[in-house]
């Protein structure tokens, strides 16, 4: 009943050795870069490295193959969508007009558009790698002293080292609660109506909530009796020390994501324009 | 001269939501290196004392205190929790709440890491600490890998990372199996041999925590402590069964056969006491004749056949299982964790579709049902009742399965009233569900199952962490229910349960049936007993000791003299 | 639950908070046809926690759920959205709070304290509109023009119906919870036993 989901798999690759702070780095000023430009030349060199370091990564197909399908369906619609909403974007944003076909009414396709929606997908299809690296090759205890380690605080952080321990947790209590309440006759599926459906959620959602404002009572118990909260520091079992792969790393990434910038806005646009 | 590591003086505690004191005038002292076992029954103060040395009172839990509470010879009030926390180390009794580490490792080195030590000294000393509760062989797994005893471990060692000089234990047993709960017991005991540590444990499981020694029982009861004492003279003077704590099963078999207990029998081991001054009269007692009960000759009800089931098709979680459930049978189903006994129960009610084989209930093939249709003639009741419970108010809850099947509204207030009389909650049926206390709540979850008016109710742990008093109270409700025709079917590893009130218990082990037979009979069985994670009762050790056989006598025996103590 | 600005409390409410927020995105949630918008009941569960725990809590239950949500289930983190899961919680945690600073010491919105009658509900659902709109309607639309040169009347046309869609979850779940968890709370003192 629960859908697959990824997760970290223990694999010795240059990828899986680098600090959890670097990949964070990595993956944050590409995801910032990726979203930002819209050279279209910056974006292509970008995907192309990583999917090279995905490759070193050796992570198997079969780890991520599943989410691979979600993403083109949602790539696909968001692409329809666009094309539907606004045929003309490209042509506006480029300031040319090659009409390759008309399709009917108000619209039709241009070059201009292909390559607006191609740009969109490319932006897309930049962050998916170094995202997917980030989870796949760093042990989640090192999410925590990473996010730490580069400025946020140790408190924030460990929340997100409690959400990653606690979700399967609370999942197995949705599904205990669920199947309760279906054996008294409360029925989620399509087969009600919508109204009556969530009246229904609601009947699991209050032992749901009920259950978890417990649970954070007694956590929290927990982390005060072993004196969470109460050095304006802490360290981390797990942090690992940076080497000198991850400060090239780092610096590599660094340097990426300034030349992205300068290029892309070189020319005063944001958008990298072949057709003039 | 012992040094006192936890001195109460004139202590009393009122929690700020509370109209009354929780803890009246304590006077208790303990001192180095000593093992102090903290008994009392649900709501008489003991966790709330355990609350006080740790300092969750009135740190976390805010309330005023009175007279004086010193740690480690320093004045509590000088101290928080963090301060406190170095002192002493704390081991609750939810696995799952204290563990917050993704890790073994991570979790045994929380305190440490919270103290800012560095990363090279804490592997060290996590490695240390996990060597000492004999699990550093787990320090990479995930808490969603480990048992309910291993997760305590895990929690133990985190306890003893930071070097606290005294332990202390609430409820440890509460959640383990009578394996897991034996081992731990163990374990605490060599931690206390090999250091110079104090220990406080609090727990009503007695003859449990007993079967390693301790150097003092404390009797807590309305907030006061009512006896202080070593544990053969505590055991001897019968205060514990007037405080509703249950004794050691072999000496409440002494007492019915009309012995009366002396401390210098060495009572609390069945092993190694002075059997002598007892011998005739218990054998004469286990020859008396007994009262047939009824054996429940009709006809099969529900019916298992070669049902197989496996989430994939390479690990089958239960393999070949058959049995049968007669008309107002009481069957108990027990068995390790991850043994299967939790698969079948869904499988019954119909969560999962098994892979081959046949469920029947009265002759007629269950597979074309679904999960609703079922839950018309097989209740299940959930361990948690918080799981269940959906409405705010009672009367809504137990009418919410009537409300879903399109009752008419007289009827249902008909019905629900009437299944309300049954479980004893009528007159809190307009009562919000979250003021019931934890066995009403329990009752309230059978009663919405109840109204439906099932053939056959399931239920899954009915009396897990309940004191002996809320354990016989629920226990007695549910016999009033099969006395009425009900066939119950319990998921348990509480052997109590299955002896006083199982009629049959199947046994599972990996998947596979092992034992299907009296609970008397499998009880005394060694090799079923350690597959399913039970160990022997006492009752067994002593039949064997006095030469009794069949060794079940006295454990019927023992069943017909005990309900006969209590009706 | 006085939100103390950082305690310990605080800190757990946010890490399963988050957590309880992932699982329901991923079992909770009806798709509609349009992308990127769903019928979401954990906005539901956001709303309250905000309520409960105060702005900081809901503004990163939002952000961290949000983020983990999209990294487990898709590989890919959609920034516009995340954030605007982090502001909705944040709006939703200060009018709340506000409210209460206002009345003294008790806000009009006493989930916590078993009072939650017409008054707190309408005032409950005022502010999630508030939230809602800002979050989906403003935030959400304009950050996907500004990252991702979206076009704007589908963005816009997205976001009109992620508003409508989370106020009606939140109006119909959040405030069947809210009650529901509100009259938990009531005292003891106040009951009797009838025969």
């Amino acid at each position: 009943m629960a859908p697959r989901l990824l997760s970290y798999s223990n694999i010795d690759s240059p990828v899986h050795r680098l600090s959890g702070v670097t990949k964070l780095l990595a993956f944050l000023l590409f995801s910032i870069a990726g979203m930002i430009s819209y050279d279209t030349r910056c974006l292509l060199a970008m995907l192309i490295l990583s999917l090279v370091v995905f490759y070193v990564s050796k992570v198997p197909f079969k780890q991520y193959s599943f989410v691979l399908y979600l993403i083109l369906i949602f790539a696909a619609i968001n692409q329809l969508a666009i094309f539907l909403f606004a045929p003309e974007q490209g042509v506006q944003i480029y300031g040319t007009r090659h009409e390759l076909l008309h399709v009917f009414g108000r619209y039709s396709i241009t070059s201009e558009q292909l390559f607006y929606q191609f740009n969109i997908l490319l932006k897309f299809a930049v962050i998916v790698p170094p995202a997917l690296l980030f989870l796949l090759a760093t042990e989640p205890s090192e999410f925590a002293s990473s996010l730490n380690r580069i400025g946020v605080s140790y408190k924030i952080a460990y929340a997100i080292s409690i959400t990653m321990r606690y979700i399967p947790d609370v999942q197995q209590e949705y599904v205990n609660i669920s199947i309760a309440a279906q054996a008294r006759g409360l029925d989620m599926s399509r087969k009600e109506k919508l109204g009556r459906r969530l009246k229904n959620m609601a009947g699991i959602l209050l032992p749901l909530v009920l259950a978890t404002l417990e649970r954070i009572e007694k956590v929290s118990a927990a982390l005060e009796l072993r004196g969470f909260g109460r050095k304006r520091k802490r360290t981390w079992y797990k942090s690992r020390p940076l080497t000198k792969t991850d400060g090239f790393v780092i610096a590599g990434a660094v340097l990426i994501a300034v030349a992205v910038l300068v290029i892309t806005f070189w020319d005063g646009a944001r958008f990298y324009n072949p057709f003039v | 001269m012992r040094k006192p590591m936890i001195e109460f003086d004139q202590f009393t505690f009122q929690y700020r939501a509370q109209s009354e004191p929780t803890l009246r005038d304590i006077q208790l002292t303990i001192y180095e290196g000593e093992k102090v076992l903290i008994v009392g029954p649900s709501g008489s103060g003991k966790s709330t004392l355990a609350h006080c040395m740790n300092g969750l009172a009135p740190h976390f839990y805010p309330g005023e205190c009175s007279g004086v509470l010193k740690i480690g010879g320093v004045d509590s009030k000088k101290m928080g929790i963090a301060e406190l926390s170095d002192l002493i180390g704390t081991v609750m009794q939810d696995p799952d709440g204290q563990f917050v580490g993704l890790t073994v490792a991570e979790d045994i080195a929380f305190k440490l890491e919270n103290e800012g030590i560095v990363q090279a000294e804490m592997i060290r000393r996590v490695q240390e600490a996990a060597e000492e509760v004999e699990f550093a062989d787990f320090l990479a797994a995930s808490p969603q890998e480990l048992s309910g005893g291993q997760k305590q471990k895990t929690t133990l060692a985190g306890g003893l990372v930071g070097g606290a000089p005294i332990l202390l234990f609430d409820e440890p047993l509460a959640s383990l199996d009578p394996y897991s709960g034996r081992a731990t017991v163990e374990l605490i005991d060599r931690l206390h041999q090999n250091s110079a540590r104090t220990i406080v444990i609090i727990e009503h499981r007695l003859e449990e925590m007993l079967h390693r020694a301790v150097d003092r029982i404390i009797v807590v009861d309305e907030g006061r402590i009512i006896a202080d004492l070593p544990p053969d003279e505590l055991i001897a003077s019968g205060l514990l069964r007037e405080k509703g704590i249950r004794e050691p099963l072999h000496l409440s078999a002494i007492r019915y056969a009309g012995g009366s207990l002396s401390q210098e029998m060495n009572l609390q081991y069945v092993e190694r006491m002075n059997l002598e001054p007892y011998r005739d009269s218990l054998i004469q007692w286990s020859e008396t004749p007994m009262i047939e009960s009824p054996i429940s000759t009709s006809k099969p009800l529900l019916e298992l056949e070669n049902i197989t089931f496996g989430y994939d098709s390479t690990h089958p979680v239960l393999q070949e299982i058959s049995f049968q459930v007669s008309q107002g049978e009481v069957l108990c189903i027990a068995g390790r964790n991850g043994a299967g006994k939790s698969t079948i129960s869904r499988l019954i009610c119909g969560f999962h579709k098994p892979s081959s084989g046949s469920i029947t209930l009265n002759g007629r093939d269950l597979s074309g049902d679904s999960i609703r249709e079922r839950a018309d003639v097989i209740g299940f009741v959930m361990q948690n009742p918080n799981h269940m419970l959906s409405k705010p108010l009672l009367y809504d809850e137990v009418a919410s399965g009537l409300v879903h099947r399109g009752v008419p509204e007289n009827e249902i207030r008909e019905r629900v009233h009437e299944t309300l009389r049954v479980c004893g909650l009528y007159p809190f049926r307009s009562w919000p569900i979250a003021a019931l206390s934890y066995g009403q709540k329990k009752r309230a979850t059978i009663a919405s199952i109840l109204v439906l008016r099932p053939e056959i109710l399931i239920l899954d742990e009915p009396t897990a962490g309940q004191d002996y008093r809320h354990y016989h109270e629920m226990m007695t409700f549910l016999m009033e229910l099969n006395a009425q025709g009900m066939t119950l079917i319990m998921i348990t590893h509480d052997m109590h349960l299955m002896l006083e009130y199982g009629q049959r218990t199947i046994v599972l082990s990996e998947g596979r049936k092992i034992a299907d037979d009296t609970p008397a009979r499998i009880l005394g069985d060694a090799a079923i007993v350690e597959q399913a994670h039970l160990h022997e009762t006492s009752l067994h050790i002593l039949a064997r000791r006095l030469g009794i056989e069949p060794e079940e006598k006295i454990v019927s025996q023992f069943i017909q003299s005990d309900r006969r103590r209590v009706n | 639950m006085q939100s103390k600005s950082f305690s310990v409390k605080t800190v757990v409410a946010i890490g399963i908070g988050a957590a309880l927020f992932v699982v329901l995105a991923r079992f909770g949630s009806i798709p509609s046809p349009i992308p990127n918008t769903n019928i979401q009941t954990n906005y539901a569960i956001l709303a309250l926690f905000a309520v409960l725990y105060g702005p900081l809590a809901g503004l990163l239950i939002g952000l961290i759920g949000h983020t983990v949500t999209d990294l487990i289930s898709y590989g890919n983190p959609w920034f516009s959205w995340i954030i605007a899961s982090g502001v909705f919680g944040l709006i939703v945690g200060l009018l709340a709070r506000k409210l209460r600073i206002q009345k003294g010491q008790y806000s009009l919105i006493r989930i916590q304290d078993g009072e939650f009658g017409l008054k707190g509900i309408v005032l409950f659902n005022i502010i999630q509109i508030i939230a809602n709109v800002l979050s989906w309607l403003v935030v959400a639309p304009v950050l996907d023009i500004l990252i991702y040169a979206e076009p704007a009347n589908k963005v816009f046309t997205q976001g009109v119906l992620a508003t409508g869609a989370n106020i009606a979850t939140v109006a119909v779940l959040g405030t069947l919870i809210a009650i529901a968890y509100s009259k938990t709370r009531t005292k003891q003192g106040s009951l009797t036993r009838e025969e």
